[in-house]
């Protein structure tokens, strides 16, 4: 880890939880959202807007008190996939999580054809990734594959 | 090969042994049907939309074999428009029966059914995605009318956009090594992400806009309906109607082996005047529904391994 990232960690520093840092700034709030942060009880900081080399301006989300799984961190792949995880214990940094695509994602991202059954029933969506880059995920339901431009969240 | 239990929902679900067993199935039970192999047994005919044809094929597949059938049409039943969920009508269909076939005008209905049923469920159509079994009894009449499904040249006519039996059959022949013709107007060109697919697959593809072009080397011409209601113009689709019918001129053109096949119902894209010569089988292409949808009915239901 690079000196300086290091200092924004600890800023402000959290005892024990999770750091998620490279957010694409501008879906910084999905990410809390698909990770139910915002039902979570415990203090949580969100920074928007900072300067980025990889990404333009990136957001970092922390979580007090709360360790993501590699589960929960791989749904925010698709819309974060370079966002590195920290699993922070008594100030340090105890594991890194990299983010990545798992084979199959459900209920996170909504069918892009409106004849699906998924956009006309309460079903849960459930899509097989094809290809990682460029991104293909075809819809386990109607078989529409989908490219990065077609996506929506639920 | 155990089938026992399993859904039939997407063509894609099959590998070419799976695709070849029931085709296998299906031979043998149209040479020596057993009239009583589903005696007891009771299939759900669920039709979320009309499609008569289908669903006389399906009714007199079970009833040939002593099986029964329950059901509705779409319109008979009122707790659809009750707005009971596609969920409650599979689980409470299968408290009645054994098997459950379903057509539905939404895309993915079936797979969303066989989550729902612990029976299996057999996709009878589910809007423009799939139709497994009248991909199968394509195949199947290639088979029989070919002697074999390997290394054909088969041309596809017609609306190739929108024809959900021309991409199944194409991505099912796809295992055979076919070469393949697409010939279509422009507008109703087949879809590229299927072109991508077979491409991956090593299939040999040719897109032409004259059937002239290709004929000589074609043996199976897959003709499809040109539907007004795809083209925006009414001038476009009178434009193009004529284009892509055949007739006994097109027999001239054409190998003198050359089978034609058509899904059906037929809108003026074949004239009647073929219908009498021996390269005319999409009569018979509808009559194999009957033993390629008892096949799978049995396997289903574990009545034959
Ligand atoms: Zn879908």
């Amino acid at each position: 880890m690079k000196q300086g990232s290091k200092k924004e960690l600890k800023v402000p520093a959290i005892k024990d939880g999770t750091v998620i840092d490279h957010i694409p700034s501008r879906v910084t709030f999905k990410v809390m959202r698909i990770l139910d942060l915002r039902e979570f009880n415990q203090a949580i900081s969100v920074a928007l807007n900072l300067k980025s080399k990889a990404l333009g301006k990136k957001g970092i989300i922390k979580v007090g008190n709360r360790f993501l799984t590699q589960d929960e961190v791989n749904k925010i792949a698709i819309l974060a996939p370079k966002a590195t995880v920290n699993i922070i214990k008594d100030y340090e940094v105890k594991e890194k999580i990299n983010v990545d695509l798992p084979d199959e994602i459900h209920n996170i991202i909504k069918c892009s054809n409106p004849k699906c059954i998924t956009n006309n029933e309460k079903v849960k969506t459930s899509f097989s990734i094809l290809s990682k880059t460029p991104l293909q995920a075809l819809c386990n339901h109607c078989e529409r594959v989908m490219e990065a431009k077609d996506i929506t969240l639920i | 090969m155990e089938f026992k239990g399993k859904d039939i929902i997407s063509i894609k679900d099959f590998s070419k042994e799976e695709l070849l067993y029931i085709l296998s199935i299906a031979k043998k039970i149209e040479k020596n049907p057993d009239p009583n192999l589903l005696k007891t047994k009771i299939a759900s005919l669920l039709f979320f939309e009309p499609s008569t044809r289908t669903r006389l094929s399906f009714s007199s597949a079970m009833k040939r074999l002593g099986g029964n059938t329950i059901g509705f049409a779409q319109g008979e039943v009122s707790s659809i428009k009750k707005g009971e969920t596609l969920w409650d009508t599979i689980k409470m269909a299968e408290q009645y029966s054994d098997v459950i076939v379903m057509r539905h005008p939404l895309e993915g209905a079936a797979r969303l059914a066989a989550d729902a049923a612990t029976i299996p469920v057999i996709n009878a159509g589910d809007g423009a995605n799939q139709h497994p079994t009248q991909t199968l009894l394509d195949l199947y009449t290639i088979q029989k009318e070919k002697g074999k499904l390997e290394n054909l040249n088969v041309g596809f006519l017609g609306d190739l956009k929108y024809g959900r039996t021309v991409h199944s059959l194409a991505i099912a022949l796809s295992h055979f090594k076919a070469k393949m013709f697409f010939i279509s107007p422009t507008a109703l060109k087949m879809p590229k992400h299927y072109l991508t697919e077979l491409k991956q697959k090593k299939i040999k593809f040719t897109e032409v806009r004259d059937l002239s072009k290709v004929s000589k080397q074609i043996d199976v011409l897959y003709a499809t309906r040109i539907q007004k209601e795809r083209f925006p113009d009414q001038l476009e689709y009178e434009k193009y109607k004529n284009a892509f019918r055949l007739d006994k001129s097109t027999l001239d053109i054409s190998k003198k082996d050359m089978i034609i096949m058509h899904p059906l119902p037929r809108v003026g894209e074949i004239d009647p005047e073929l219908d009498d010569t021996k390269n005319a089988v999409y009569f018979k292409q509808a009559g194999n529904g009957i033993p390629v949808r008892q096949a799978l009915l049995s396997l289903v239901l574990g009545k034959i391994q």
